[in-house]
């Protein structure tokens, strides 16, 4: 296995801290200078950039959330000149905007060295072929992962998301080597593959997958490494963040947060101090190097734990271990992250719906399903079955636009939803992984 | 509580049903001899229960009587929505929703049929 950028890669921890705390003061000093909305937020929180003498300092600073994002619709929170803006990306808002964010050229580049740092670590180099297969477009699965391929010279077959079948063929007859997408679009893929007669362990050369974007399992792990010879590869990453940013190392024993991208933190969320070594906790990134716009102690609403043995791949950078839950109720199907919030936003924009819905998500075979239970108001409901079927298929299009998931809507009798004291349970998630 | 049990239990007698369903959604059509009861009954036991307005057109009980009058029908434009029967010996009743009320009726009582209005039901 090949490395990227060895220097940074194997430098000496202290090396790597001592590069962080130069990196995290110039980053704070620059939010300080050029956003109104953070210097705000530093004042109320008492700091100022010259109180940051070491890098657990980075503790007296604020925490930044989602609602920032959100408050901040579309780019009231960027510090670069608009001009230094060359590329925006959305995302899935917690209700009807998207989460949009921008990169400036230098924001780009450290993206796709950090993405090609590790997938090098994973086992790729110049000869692979890569087929993406995360969405191209706004958000920043497919372009993200197209562009740390090529940065290390891959060929990128860039085939988004969809056209299984054609999929196969291209990775059977171009020789692809590395597949990016969600692990259960991976294990789709095998049995369609099956169908269709083609062995992937034998008829082609595909070896490694770079898999994320949903929560898998070590189970399925294997089973997709005993069915189809692919090794799975855990990636990390999030629009906000940058994109797909981190995988695990050919060791596949965590994922890399490259330390000069990313300070990690793992805080208890009801204390908001950080947790005891392998300890499990909430998430809090800040990223050094952004210019666009600051994400400091980010609070992503994943839950997991930091490894900061060595690995033994010899990198000097911490290991996260698999997510294991969400401090928000936040889903993801298919890879998209999907917010029970926008969902509702989204139905009760339409005048024939209730007050109450539930999201049933299950996993029939390898993709995930999205069903949403509707309560129409009585008032709406007419024995016309066509009229009924077009209030259904009205309500669906609309949900489907803003998700950007083939969610089903089924229109159900007022009353028939179960009631709730206190906060509804709003999603049945059927799913085990 | 199911839509019979309910018509049992209020007393209520069903002349004439229809049962149509789409997508998960089951929609019942009934003639009954106490709607307003019926309706109460229904609605008390969390049915979305509504009324709508049909035609009952009186038809002799005999082969080609539908074909008949949906030819008349169709010559006259008129959409039928539904459309469901029974035979009450020595005649048949035609339960019909139509689009347009007010011309169906002129269509129907022009071409010399009668249409049964709700004391026939009761």
């Amino acid at each position: 296995m090949g490395c990227w950028n060895p220097e940074i890669e194997l430098m000496p921890k202290k090396d790597l801290e001592a590069l962080q705390l130069k990196l995290f003061r110039s980053l704070v000093k620059s939010a300080y200078d050029h956003s109104r909305m953070y210097r705000d937020r530093m004042v109320a929180a008492g700091v100022e950039p010259d109180d940051l003498r070491s890098i657990d300092d980075i503790q007296k600073m604020p925490f930044m959330s989602k609602k920032d994002l959100r408050d901040g619709y579309p780019d009231k929170f960027f510090i670069a000149p608009r001009r230094d803006i060359i590329r925006f990306h959305a995302s899935s808002g917690t209700t009807g905007k998207p989460t949009v964010v921008g990169y400036t050229r230098n924001d780009i580049e450290n993206w796709s060295e950090s993405l090609a740092r590790s997938i090098v670590s994973a086992g790729l180099d110049e000869n692979d072929v890569v087929q993406v297969a995360n969405t191209y477009g706004l958000f920043t699965g497919g372009l993200g992962f197209h562009y740390a391929a090529e940065r290390i010279g891959a060929a990128v077959v860039p085939a988004s998301t969809g056209g299984t079948e054609r999929q196969i063929e291209l990775i059977k007859d171009l020789g692809v080597t590395a597949y990016a997408a969600t692990p259960s679009y991976m294990v789709h893929l095998a049995e369609v593959a099956e169908r269709m007669g083609v062995s992937i362990k034998n008829d082609t050369k595909l070896r490694i997958g770079l898999l994320g974007a949903e929560p898998w399992s070590e189970k399925m792990r294997d089973r997709i490494y005993d069915w189809t010879g692919v090794k799975g590869i855990n990636c990390y990453g999030a629009s906000e963040l940058s994109g797909p940013l981190f995988s695990e190392c050919g060791e596949q024993n965590g994922i890399h947060f490259w330390r000069d991208i990313t300070y990690l933190e793992i805080i208890d969320p009801k204390t908001n101090e950080p947790v005891g070594p392998g300890e499990r906790g909430e998430m809090v990134l800040t990223m050094l190097k952004k210019e666009a716009f600051p994400m400091i102690r980010y609070r992503i609403g994943d839950l997991s734990v930091a490894d900061e043995e060595k690995c033994n791949c010899g990198r000097t950078h911490p290991r996260l271990r698999r997510i294991t839950g969400r401090v928000d109720d936040m889903l993801i199907v298919r890879g998209i992250n999907v917010f029970p919030s926008q969902v509702e936003y989204s139905l009760m924009a339409n005048p024939e719906v209730g007050n109450e819905f539930q999201i049933v998500v299950e996993r029939k075979g390898a993709l995930d399903t999205m069903h949403v239970k509707v309560e129409l108001k009585p008032e709406a409901f007419t024995d016309n079955i066509i009229e009924l079927n077009a209030i259904r298929e009205r309500i669906a299009f609309k949900l489907r636009n803003l998700l950007n998931v083939g969610a089903t809507v089924e229109l159900v009798e007022p009353g028939t939803l179960p009631r709730f004291e206190g906060k509804a349970k709003r999603v049945m998630d059927r799913r085990e992984y | 509580m199911d839509v019979a049990k309910a018509m049992k239990e209020s007393k209520v007698n069903i002349l004439g049903f229809t049962i149509a369903e789409g997508s998960g959604y089951g929609v019942i059509r009934m003639l009954v001899d106490h709607p307003e009861r019926a309706h109460e009954k229904l609605v008390k036991e969390g049915f979305v229960a509504k009324f709508t307005d049909v035609l009952a057109v009186d038809m002799e009980d005999k082969p080609g009587g539908l074909y008949d009058l949906t030819e008349v029908l169709k010559d006259n434009g008129i959409n039928i929505e539904y459309a469901y029967g029974y035979r009450n010996r020595p005649r048949a009743v035609l339960i019909l929703r139509v689009e347009n009320i007010d011309k169906a009726v002129e269509t129907i009582l022009a071409s010399g049929r009668t249409l049964l209005d709700t004391s026939h039901f009761t």
